[in-house]
């Protein structure tokens, strides 16, 4: 069964008060398993016989592949297979929509093994397989690769430039009226605009205008990419691995090698973080590659600086935005321009960082400009909203100038220009069933807002939006002998989603919730599913198993109704059993689901049901957040003294679980803002791969992280939830340049706000 | 190269195993003793994920070579429940879903319970410092320092009941 719906609103969607377990805060369903180290990530499974894969990486950020000779390599025993480029199948230009983010799977292919050329630093270019690591460390020693060092260039703007080395010879800018009449750097250009852009700013009373720049940052999962693949004669293969997507994996798997989907099972292993950096393949056609050619299983598990240097990250981008406004507040008009790294292949999210750069507000006059560039820099992929943090770090300091200088609340500014329930979206639909105002009211009210400020404190706010999305999903709901209830996804759990398939499927049911167990399956044993990302999971997901659920109550309501022998409309499913609405059969007891699971053998047999679905009209999410920041004037050390978040998240399925993607949202927010950077030596080599240089947020670097969830439900879910991941990561970090500029009246457009260049500004500013 | 015989104690029982002279005891934890455990999420004793307590303390099995641990006391994850009950501190991860993905959950366990071992009554201060090299990119930690300080003000209770 397969449709596209977007059904009416079960009771729950605008009701709370019907809801007796969306909203409770149970103990996870995998949590045992998960504080007791039984849980079984990528890097813990195991197949017997297996060889141990690693993989030769380019020490150049750009190189042509002169030759590779491994023959040494091959002689040294202990070795069983090496590959190159030339054992995977040269494929043509396609674009395939995974998901999240579209590719091609050409670059994907080439980013995997690099054919001629190498485009980064950390680009592989070989691999072996190995009875032991020491000896596929020997291996790769052995293999001998003549490059030929090309100049190489990284800034997006050098890139840009005219005379920049080139990537790619194919490259010819998309989005322009006409081809252009060279190759270059720039893949794609993006261009969206609404009124008169001139007669926006010759109405405004102040304009502000000013130059951004932020770096590239990794996703900086704790989980090193992992995976093990087996190869058997027949031709068909397994793939175990940690992803946010066993079906996008076995799909890329089968492009990348030319192989039958039917060939290929993956088994999806707990997933040690992703944040989207999880949403391709890197290793596993590798392994499937190493395995084929040695006829054992092969695990591989990336080192660290590997994950650095050959994965991730999201872009670095230099923008520009101007905004014109009245006296009151009014801004009648804004123009963006937003130039992004795409790394090795085309692909940043510059695209939707255009569509979120004034998602927040009613313009009637902006254009808004992109420029996707090639660099050579590991092929960037999704992270948590791609594209928007970034653009929000430009337009949310924008806003903060032009409150500056019209001396208005940055809470009211923001208020006087939101957008609303009908408002036409900058990105093109109106909006319905959001909650930005009421989030924006939620921090204006709270406390913190009102907290007075400590010497060198300065206090900062901003807002983000994400579109959030729907998609393709399965779940199936078996119910056992016993009444007890088995719901079975094809999304792996990221961060709690088994408890909120649980919680919808319990409550459909009118089970308690430790009644359900929640199963990820592997791709030969549920239907299809998009990846785990954009936000879907509880609300696309959530609705196939409440879909599922309300099948099975209606085949249970069927059952009851032939023990009953009354006609199936006079049975009504109700508190978790079968209530006989008959008037004539006033002898008819309610029946519970284990008294009906008792008795299925008798009335039909076993009670199951499977929805596929293609979900439509996920809510799009609103965040506004208040940061205050202390300065340490003698060393330029920011720290954060406190922070709220405020979210609509349409209704939490569970809380904690949603102030915990909040929470880890802002932390990772405010890393990006305060220390996060890719740095590169004057080679193209990746300076700081590791996490002592690359210095992510620990607990003593963060107060306690104030989430409040304001719930405008999403009437087109089951239970009202909107997507919630995403949101949290888009406002933090102009947040805290905000808070810095209210601390030191510095303005400060270029990220990480790190100790040395704070120190600078306040000694530039004359301390 | 030759291996040494390696004989230690790991959660109160004896283990034996055959170490390379370069194996980290992460290495022979997850490789030689199936304790899986133990996370390797950067090799470098920056991240925490493969915290151990070692003779009472706390370390980076990453940067503890195997060799090294013979006739020594390691505690891992594997140990923390027993008798089939949870830890406390295992207990109020779950209550206050201190974890989301999960991976630097048994470190960060591994942790507090050194923390708590060595100060039962830390304050927040203490307890941040002390996780400081214990990597989280989930939580924001927020939820993590509240759990291990509702562990603390537990295990207080008990021990004076």
């Amino acid at each position: 069964m397969s449709e596209t719906l977007e059904k009416p609103a079960a009771p729950g969607a605008t009701d709370p008060t019907v809801l007796s377990v969306v909203g409770t805060r149970p103990i996870r369903p995998d949590g045992a398993d998960k504080v007791t180290g039984r849980a079984t990530y990528g890097a813990d499974f195991n197949m017997p016989g297996q060889l141990v894969g690693h993989i030769l990486r380019s020490p150049h950020a750009h190189a042509k592949i002169v030759s590779i000779d491994a023959s040494k390599a091959r002689a040294l025993p202990g070795v069983k297979a090496v590959v190159t480029a030339a054992d995977f199948p040269d494929l043509a230009s396609e674009m395939h929509d995974g998901g999240e983010q579209a590719s091609n799977l050409r670059d994907l292919s080439l980013n995997v093994m690099a054919r001629d050329k190498a485009l980064y630093d950390g680009h592989a270019v070989a691999a072996v397989a190995a009875v032991s690591s020491e000896i596929a460390e020997e291996a790769l020693s052995r293999i001998k690769v003549t490059y030929e060092v090309l100049p190489h260039v990284i800034e997006v703007e050098d890139a840009m430039a005219a005379g920049a080395p080139l990537l790619h010879d194919h490259l010819f800018t998309e989005g322009l009226a006409a081809r252009p009449p060279a190759a270059s750097n720039i893949a794609r250009r993006h261009y969206n605009e609404r009124g008169d852009i001139a007669q926006g700013f010759a109405a405004a009373d102040v304009i502000v205008e000013q130059r951004y720049v932020t770096q590239a940052v990794h996703q900086g999962y704790i989980e090193p990419h992992a995976c093990v693949a087996a190869w058997a004669e027949d031709g068909r293969c397994e793939v175990w691995s940690s992803s946010q997507g066993q079906f996008m994996v076995r799909t890329y798997c089968a492009k990348v090698l030319g192989l039958e989907i039917s060939d290929i099972r993956v088994t999806p292993a707990e997933i040690g973080g992703g944040f989207g950096g999880k949403t391709t393949v890197y290793l596993e056609p590798v392994a499937l590659a190493l395995s084929r050619a040695s006829g054992f299983p092969v695990k591989m598990v990336m080192a660290r600086e590997d994950v650095f240097r050959a994965t991730g990250p999201t872009s670095g981008a230099v923008m520009y935005v101007k905004l014109g406004a009245k006296a009151d507040g009014t801004i009648t008009a804004a123009t963006v321009e937003l130039k992004f790294q795409a790394g090795a292949f085309p692909g940043s999210p510059v695209g939707a960082a255009c569509m979120t750069a004034l998602a927040c507000y009613d313009i009637a006059n902006f254009t808004i400009l992109g420029w996707d560039v090639v660099t050579n820099s590991p092929k960037v992929a999704a992270y948590r909203a791609p594209g928007a943090p970034i653009a929000a770090f430009a337009v949310e300091s924008a806003v903060d100038e032009l409150a500056r200088k019209l001396d208005l609340d940055p809470i009211a500014i923001r208020e006087r220009n939101a957008v609303r329930n009908g408002t036409k979206a900058t990105y093109g639909p109106t909006y319905r069933d959001i909650g930005y105002v009421e989030t924006l009211a939620a921090i204006r009210d709270c406390e913190h807002y009102k907290a007075p400020l400590g010497p060198n404190q300065g206090r900062g706010v901003a807002v983000g939006f994400w579109f959030n999305v729907g998609g393709e999903s399965t779940a199936a709901v078996h119910i056992g002998e016993d009444g007890s209830a088995v719901v079975v996804t094809g999304n792996p759990d990221i961060g709690g989603s088994r408890a909120s398939m649980a919680m919808m499927a319990a409550e459909a049911l009118g089970l308690p919730v430790e009644k359900v167990r929640p199963m990820i399956a592997d791709t030969a044993s549920i239907g299809y599913s998009m990846l785990t990302g954009g936000s879907r999971t509880t609300f696309a997901t959530g609705m196939a198993v409440v879909q599922a659920a309300q099948k099975v109550t209606a085949e249970l309501c069927q059952r009851a109704a032939k023990l009953w022998e009354v006609a199936p409309d006079q049975v009504e499913w109700k508190g978790g059993q079968a209530v006989c609405l008959d008037p004539t059969k006033p002898d008819k007891k309610p029946l519970t689901l284990e008294a009906l699971a008792a008795q299925s053998a008798r009335t039909g047999g076993p009670i199951s049901a499977q929805v596929s679905l293609n979900a439509q009209g996920a809510g799009p999410g609103f965040g506004a957040h208040i940061c205050d920041v202390e300065v340490d004037p003698e060393t330029g050390q920011v720290s954060i003294v406190r922070y709220t978040a405020a979210q609509d998240v349409g209704r939490a399925i569970h809380p904690s679980y949603v102030e915990g993607q909040v929470q880890g949202g802002v932390a990772q927010g405010v890393g990006w803002a305060l220390n996060e950077a890719y740095i590169f030596d004057a080679d193209g080599r990746m300076e700081n791969p590791g996490f002592l240089d690359y210095r992510m947020p620990v607990a003593s670097d963060l107060p306690m992280l104030d989430a409040i969830l304001v719930e405008v439900p999403n009437p087109r879910h089951p239970y009202g939830a909107k997507g919630v991941g995403e949101v949290p990561i888009v406002p933090p970090l102009a947040a805290v340049a905000n808070a810095l500029r209210s601390a030191t009246g510095v303005r400060m457009p270029e990220l990480p706000l790190s100790p040395p260049k704070v120190l600078a500004a306040l000694d530039a500013k004359g301390g | 190269m030759s291996k040494t015989h390696i004989l230690a104690t790991v959660n109160g029982d004896p283990v034996e195993f055959l170490a390379s002279p370069g194996m980290t005891l992460l290495d022979a934890l997850r490789d030689e003793l199936n304790l899986t455990g133990s996370k390797e999420g950067c090799g470098s004793g920056d991240c925490g994920a493969c915290s151990v307590i070692l003779d009472g303390r706390l370390v980076c099995s990453c940067l503890v070579l195997a060799p090294e641990v013979e006739g020594a006391r390691v505690e891992t994850i594997e140990g923390m429940a027993q008798d089939g009950k949870l830890h406390p501190l295992q207990q109020k991860f779950l209550e206050h879903a201190a974890l989301q993905c999960g991976f630097c959950t048994p470190g960060l366990l591994v942790a507090a319970k050194a923390l708590l071992d060595a100060h039962p009554e830390p304050t927040e201060t203490e307890a941040r410092y002390w996780l400081a090299g214990n990597l989280c990119r989930c939580t924001g930690y927020d939820k993590i320092i509240r759990a291990v300080m509702d562990a603390a003000a537990e295990l207080r209770q008990e021990r004076a009941a």
